[in-house]
């Protein structure tokens, strides 16, 4: 049958989700119950809910069952022990442990707000984040306890830190560090926190041009639009098993690693271990994957062993395959369909967004490069970026524009109202990102409408990296720009003017990349650094990163009347 | 060669608690045990440009040939040998 949009423009509206979730309007909602006790009350209680894979190669099962009982343990032991209370917020810093899955659910059980936090995440990116939301406990394993407990001294409001692999020969927990292993703590029943569709749930941060990072705040009834997004868009059905391949420290991992499929019953995979393409073929054929979420960094990563690798494996149930985090370029997408027979669907949303709203759907003709449609339960255009104004012309570029309500949309950024509101004109959300549409009404990605770098699908604020920067004594000045990537998109690159008596080479470069890495995240560790006698700024001080990526790029550098050129 | 990058990678990839946690020897995988990053890499590889003066290839340092201090130890000896014919 012909592939009609506009027949599922008719058909999927957000109520469809509402009233599969057996949701009722105003009636207490908890994103905990429906990902794990929803499905033991009907009868599903003995399904695999998640496969997880160590990097060592060890296999541990969990079905909803244990997610029911393992999240009341959470509950139980965060009310009970560590005095959580509803709207405290409540980080995890884990690796891709089945603790972070099944703790993520616990929280929400409890009413608390879950910050999920990057496990790569140095000290400062910790204390940025957690120091903004006044979170009170975290969740840490001992090869993050360092960072934890330096970032400790500079957070007031962080009361309990709770380690979930302390060994009885591991050295000794300090005052205000608890213990907890998660799989001593079954429970069969906990009284879940009065919480409704508009209650608090997840707060995860997200990098711009200016200022520090931001709270996107969500609300427990984003399990409307993660739930329909993630049957209709990644297709999960009943007998599936879906891997998505991000980190739960990223929305994608949250909203497409937790909630989507989990809200829906599906059998998932997770991989706890670092990048090979060897490894991750065994994953599919191993476990049998047959729906896959994963990022253009990964494709373009995996295509350089190229189609053999493919071939040798038995990978003949993978039947859908996405792609999310940054534009997929045509390349890939050829690539994927020559290697596995099938098209790689690119999908577009962000941190604020909360779930996918411009996406290549089952059964749409793929145009290789375009980002797709607009979910069909959405309304999005591409607007003037000054007035906010539908572009009717086919082809002319704008700022991708979201009708608004959705369900997943973030409410606010926590303690930043002002910066919320300004991401609306005219009466649409504004994304950020540029693109045309098509006669087709196909989307077609155009990059970025400031200065965030996208690298391997995370967006990292030049800001933040320029603030690490100046705090390595050799550092004086300091700019950081998007280069572009053949395979990451984009990678940091950091413009440096160093104080007397330093001298520019390779011992200080290497010393200032770690020294971020370090400060920060790998992500916003410079990948090069040019030093420079001065950064570029206008004469109120302002840092010209258009200027270094002009010249980086070989294009005019535009209008410098504004430069301080003394 | 071996104890200097074993001794670099403890001191810059592991934080004290972790380094006293992970029994990092010539064997213990890198990129998959999720020690050093695909980003990181780029500072690893610098790091051993600098050290042995040579140049690698982006296209030779892929997550298998720094998977492991033995396959960094070949890598960086096959462009020695470059280098000294």
């Amino acid at each position: 049958m012909a592939f009609d949009y506009e027949q599922l423009r008719r058909e999927i509206t957000w109520d469809v989700g509402k009233r599969e979730l057996g949701y009722v309007e105003g009636a207490p909602l908890n994103l905990g119950y429906l990902c794990a006790d929803r499905h033991v009350d009907h009868g599903r209680g003995d399904k695999l809910a998640l496969i997880h894979e160590g990097h060592e190669g060890g296999v541990r099962q969990f079905t909803f069952r244990d997610l029911q009982q393992l999240t009341n343990g959470w509950a139980h032991f965060l009310r009970g022990s560590v005095f959580i209370r509803q709207l405290d917020r409540v980080c995890l810093f884990l690796d891709k442990s089945p603790e972070l899955y099944v703790g993520f659910l616990g929280i929400l059980k409890t009413g608390a707000v879950v910050e999920p936090l990057f496990s790569a995440f140095g000290e400062d990116a910790l204390v940025a984040r957690m120091l903004d939301s006044r979170a009170t406990a975290i969740i840490t394993e001992r090869r993050h306890l360092g960072k934890v407990r330096k970032a400790r001294e500079r957070l007031p409001d962080l009361k309990t830190i709770i380690v979930i692999d302390q060994e009885d020969d591991s050295r000794k927990l300090r005052e205000g560090e608890i213990e907890y292993r998660m799989m001593d703590h079954r429970e069969d029943r906990f009284t879940i926190a009065p919480t409704y569709a508009e209650s608090p749930s997840v707060l995860h941060y997200t990098s711009g041009t200016t200022g520090a990072p931001k709270g996107a705040m969500h609300v427990h009834g984003s399990i409307f639009a993660q739930y329909l997004t993630s049957k209709v868009v990644l297709d999960i059905r009943d007998h599936d098993i879906y891997w998505c391949t991000a980190d739960p420290g990223w929305v994608t991992g949250t909203s497409y690693g937790i909630i989507g499929p989990w809200a829906l019953g599906a059998t998932q995979v997770v991989l706890d271990a670092g990048f090979s393409s060897d490894r991750w073929y065994e994953t599919i054929e191993k476990h049998r994957v047959t729906v896959w979420y994963t990022a253009p960094t990964a494709i373009r990563m995996l295509m350089k062993d190229g189609v053999e690798p493919v071939r040798k494996r038995n990978m003949t149930g993978l039947r859908h395959m996405c792609s999310v985090g940054e534009p997929l370029n045509p390349e890939a997408v050829r690539w994927g369909h020559e290697a596995f027979g099938l098209w790689f669907h690119d999908t577009f949303w962000q941190t604020e967004t909360g779930s996918i709203v411009v996406t290549n759907l089952p059964g749409m003709p793929v145009k290789p490069g375009s980002m797709g449609r607009p979910f069909p339960a959405l309304t999005a255009t591409v607007v003037e970026p000054k007035t906010g104004q539908p572009i009717a012309e086919v082809g002319r570029v704008g700022l991708i524009a979201i009708k608004p309500p959705w369900p997943s949309m973030m409410r606010t950024y926590w303690n930043n109202t002002a910066t919320y509101y300004g991401k609306f004109l005219n009466g649409w959300y504004i994304c950020g990102d540029q693109a045309s549409v098509d006669k087709e009404g196909y989307f077609w990605f155009c990059g970025r409408d400031d200065d965030v770098i996208n690298t391997a699908g995370h967006l990292v604020g030049p800001f933040e990296i320029e603030s690490a920067l100046l705090e390595h004594p050799a550092v004086a000045e300091s700019a950081a720009i998007g280069k572009p990537d053949p395979v990451n998109m984009e990678v940091v690159k950091a413009f440096v003017a160093l104080r007397p008596g330093f001298l520019a080479g390779v011992d200080l470069e290497l010393d200032i990349m770690n020294f971020v890495r370090k400060k920060l995240s790998p992500l916003a560790m410079p990948q090069e650094i040019e030093f420079v006698d001065k950064v570029p700024k206008t004469r109120s001080g302002k840092i010209l990163r258009r200027v270094l990526k002009a010249k980086e790029l070989g294009q005019p550098i535009g209008d410098v009347s504004t430069m301080d050129d003394d | 060669m071996k104890d200097m990058i074993l001794e670099y990678i403890k001191n810059e990839y592991l934080d004290e608690d972790e380094a006293e946690d992970t029994d990092l020897n010539e064997n213990t995988p890198l990129i998959s045990g999720g020690i050093v990053d695909s980003f990181s890499m780029v500072s690893l590889k610098r790091f051993l440009e600098k050290k042995f003066s040579i140049s690698i290839p982006d296209d030779e340092a892929s997550p298998q040939a720094f998977d492991t201090v033995t396959s960094i130890i070949a890598l960086v000896n096959r462009h020695l040998a470059k280098k000294g014919a």
